[in-house]
């Protein structure tokens, strides 16, 4: 058994870097979930990940290339090899796991909050919206609340305004800028609950030489300060604790 | 795109908009609507013709093209588009990968499947790995093309098949009396005649394709509905030069008078034709034609 893991192992190595020439990195996002990912104005993926991406990617010595893919779908499209990674501010969890690997965090384990329309919703017996397949669907799902599940964020906030929904529960830094420009219309309720392992990079369980560059690639920019640099350029002055 | 965009917080609204709507990601979204058109225009003649050969083949009088022709028309008729679109494209793709990778990859001793991944060499993927994006987008449109011909090529196989036995046997038993062999009567007789009795089921298929059109959302093309859920969605100030709230209600309702306008003129192409073809024919209408020429 042992020797079997050895044998694929350096084949999985000889094979990677017979084609490691000539080849683009194509990086998967959702390009719906500001600052983490949105389209921009001129119609490129714009955000944290996208910048972060990028720096990663020049570090590592790859060209990459930028693709679009609905949440939904994102981890079969990975693994079906129609992209080779993910960076859409997905969390690290035991489940994903078992499907995909991830790099180390870039950043760190996030807090979740809930938004609602007014102060006095009932958090544990009322309804609560959440994007598909999110660690926030299934914190939810485990609360007690009624879950109601979207497959974009856009729709999880459009279910708390229209009344379908008492409260959302999403990222924090997803949210606060929507709470901040709903003219006081939407406000937090209850207390942040952090989550997950921290937001990483998404690759292939077969593709380790990838998952080995871009490992080493974070690891450079978190010991030179420039990931905590980014992390205060897109969530706000202290958010880089690296 | 104009000067005075710069700064549109300045703006009054009437240009404000001018400037919101000629924004790069506005004009991804005019592209979706060709995006969409283009795919119609080439769907519906592949399509026909998978419907035509469908048909063909079920009235073949030999045996395995005959059972060909029909399995094909009874199993796409009875799975369901989505299940159909969901499964089909993603195996074709694997498929095509996997041919590729046993001829050009032949000293290849990894499996293909490592639990969850499918991976083959990386001169067999399709697209290559290294191709612009325009080609993958280019890859994943043809593939909708055919899928959506498959499925839609089904059912117009047997809206053929209908039509060719609606042509009246007089008509093949005279055409064989006057000494046509079979392949005359069908491309002489039969075939001219059968599109009047094809063409409401035809037409008919042709609206359910405008309208299965945002199935392609679901093959991973940005096409019109996407664009929509995407531009309509809230923007703050922190991400766009064009903040604003929930505007898909307004996007969506593009969307519908896109669609009907699109039906409606259909609709009228599709009468003009139906008029064309019943000229002549042994039916009603082509006998009303005549009185009222008369």
């Amino acid at each position: 058994m042992k020797s079997l893991i050895l044998t694929t192992a350096a084949l999985a190595i000889v094979a990677g870097s017979a084609f490691a020439q000539d080849k683009t990195i194509r990086m998967g996002t959702e390009g719906a979930y500001p600052p983490y990912n949105f389209i921009n104005d001129s119609g490129e993926v714009d955000g944290f990940e996208r910048e972060l991406g990028d720096e990663l990617c020049t570090r590592a010595e790859l060209t990459c290339e930028w693709v679009k893919n609905d949440w939904d779908s994102i981890i079969p499209n990975l693994v079906s090899s129609n992209y080779d990674t993910i960076m859409a501010g997905m969390s690290i969890t035991d489940e994903r796991d078992e499907v995909i690997d991830f790099t180390q965090d870039y950043y760190p384990p996030t807090e979740s909050a809930y938004v609602a329309l007014s102060d006095d919703v009932d958090l544990e017996g009322g309804i609560v919206s959440a994007q598909t397949a999110t660690i926030q669907a299934g914190y939810v799902a485990e609360s007690g609340a009624t879950l109601v599940e979207f497959a974009t964020p856009e729709e999880t906030i459009a279910a708390v305004r229209n009344g379908e929904a008492d409260a959302v529960f999403a990222d924090y830094d997803y949210l606060l800028p929507l709470v901040e420009e709903s003219g006081g219309e939407l406000t937090f309720v209850g207390e942040g609950v952090p989550l997950g392992g921290g937001v990483g990079m998404g690759l292939r369980e077969s593709d380790t030489e990838l998952r080995d560059k871009f490992d080493a690639a974070i690891t450079s920019m978190k010991e030179d300060g420039s990931l905590n640099a980014l992390l205060d350029k897109w969530f706000g002055e202290g958010v880089g604790t690296y | 795109m104009f000067s005075y965009c710069v700064d549109p917080d300045s703006l009054e609204t009437l240009a404000w908009l001018s400037c919101y709507l000629t924004t790069g990601v506005h004009m991804s979204f005019y592209m979706a609507f060709l995006k969409v058109l283009g795919l119609l225009a080439v769907t519906a003649p592949v399509a026909l013709g998978f419907g035509f050969l469908g048909a063909m083949a079920a009235r073949s009088g030999f045996g395995p093209l005959r059972w060909f022709g029909k399995t094909y028309i009874a199993i796409v008729r009875g799975v369901p588009d989505i299940a159909f679109f969901l499964f089909f494209v993603i195996a074709l793709d694997q498929a095509l990968e996997w041919l590729r990778h046993k001829t050009l990859c032949p000293d290849w001793d990894m499996p293909i499947r490592q639990g969850n991944d499918f991976i083959v060499c990386q001169a067999a993927k399709l697209p290559a790995g290294s191709a612009p994006e325009w080609i993958h987008e280019t890859y994943g449109f043809a593939l909708a093309v055919i899928t959506f011909a498959i499925v839609f090529g089904a059912f117009a196989a047997n809206v053929l098949f209908g039509g060719m036995r609606a042509v009246p046997h007089a008509q093949l038993e005279t055409a064989a009396a006057y000494g046509m062999s079979q392949r005359q009567t069908f491309w002489r007789v039969l075939v001219p005649q059968m599109w009047v009795y094809a063409l409401p089921g035809l037409s008919n298929l042709w609206m359910v394709l405008i309208k299965a059109t945002p199935l392609l959302f679901l093959l991973g093309i940005e096409d019109i509905v996407y664009w929509a859920r995407e531009l309509g969605g809230t923007k703050t100030s922190r991400f766009t030069d064009y903040p604003h709230g929930d505007w898909r209600m307004w996007y969506f309702l593009a969307l519908l008078v896109f669609y009907l306008a699109f039906t409606k003129v259909s609709e009228i192409a599709l009468e003009k034709l139906m008029l064309r073809l019943t000229h002549g024919q042994a039916t009603t209408g082509g006998e009303a034609q005549r009185r009222a020429a008369s």
